[in-house]
């Protein structure tokens, strides 16, 4: 629901990490990741990027969204699951007491910036 | 050519989030960031909380909403510093970030407060991602909701610390199993208290009011 404003956080980053010198910056693609225990529905992102970077030097850019998994560690019994459901339990003893390692991620990971054309 | 920049989106957001929470430290106020669907009961919970802590707690209420200040004026009513944020001057924001949160407090004077109550959004999505600087997290649930709404947006009751079950007095008029949607809360979040209430008849209240009373407590012998 607020993918709009991600969208614009999104490009004030990139236009950060733009090398100051570069003459006519072309972003080719941009790499997120995007944990799956996020409020941030992948599709209506590209929606609303591909709306916001209009008449920007990133209106080309591909966003490239990685998915990362929910991970937990029980805290029973230290073993590791990927939770893919509503259902927070430990998949070898059963725990619920469980803490959180991967899944809520909502990073730039890195961008790709196009060749210079000669 | 790729450059690596390993940055989080939400990071304005969560620095301002973070010099909230040091501000809110420094003057030794609890923040509780209360969440739910629309009409759950999160104003009438407040004014019924609030009333029973006039002379015992000083409190103030930030209340966010897209449109209208009908609950500014039903919580002034309490006598509480009240402050009003209509998100349509932002673009009708689904949720209160920090920055919100921040101006907001600039018409509160924080030294005569022991508890800052924010009444989010009603939205079970976004208000679950951003950190406004708060301490604890609350999400409400009503009985007239279904049983099934902390599995349908798990993200909502994992982050919070505790869940409120509300218009408990409703339930001999429901078909609501009250079982079901604890069992569901738990599926999600094991680890949260869970209060079931009514502010109707003031069911389930003396638990629900001594857990608010200590962690404002504690907040205050921390400062």
């Amino acid at each position: 629901m607020h993918e709009m404003g991600i969208a614009m956080q999104i490009m004030d980053i990139v236009k950060s990490a733009i090398p100051k010198d570069m003459p006519d910056p072309k972003v080719s693609a941009i790499n997120l990741k995007v944990g799956k225990l996020t409020a941030i529905v992948p599709e209506s992102l590209r929606f609303c990027f591909t709306i916001a970077s209009r008449d920007t030097p990133f209106a080309d850019a591909k966003l490239v969204i990685e998915e990362v998994p929910v991970r937990v560690v029980c805290k029973e019994c230290r073993a590791e699951s990927v939770i893919t459901g509503p259902d927070f339990s430990c998949s070898q003893c059963k725990s619920r007491e469980l803490a959180i390692i991967t899944g809520r991620e909502l990073t730039v990971a890195s961008i790709e910036l196009a060749e210079p054309e000669d | 050519m790729e450059i690596k920049v390993v940055r989080k989106v939400l990071d304005a957001n969560d620095i301002m989030a973070g010099e909230n929470r040091a501000m809110f430290a420094k003057k030794g106020v609890f923040v509780f960031n209360l969440m739910s669907s629309p009409g759950s009961g999160k104003t009438t919970l407040l004014v019924e909380t609030l009333t029973r802590l006039a002379g015992k707690v000083r409190a103030g209420v930030v209340v966010g909403d897209i449109c209208t200040t009908h609950d500014a004026d039903r919580l002034a009513v309490t006598g509480v510093p009240v402050v009003q944020v209509n998100t349509d001057e932002f673009g009708g924001d689904c949720h209160l970030a920090a920055h919100v949160i921040r101006r907001a407090c600039e018409g509160m004077d924080l030294d005569d407060l022991d508890l800052l109550i924010v009444e989010n959004i009603g939205n079970l999505v976004c208000p679950a991602e951003f950190d406004i600087g708060e301490d604890k997290r609350g999400v409400m649930l009503s009985v007239t909701e279904g049983e099934d709404k902390p599995i349908k947006y798990p993200l909502m009751f994992r982050v919070c610390d505790m869940a409120i079950l509300s218009k408990v007095d409703l339930l001999p008029y429901l078909d609501y199993d009250p079982d079901l949607a604890l069992r569901n809360i738990t599926c999600v979040n094991a680890q949260i208290p869970i209060f079931q209430l009514s502010t109707k008849t003031g069911q389930g209240f003396e638990a629900w009011m001594s857990w608010l009373i200590g962690k404002v407590q504690a907040k205050k012998g921390a400062a």
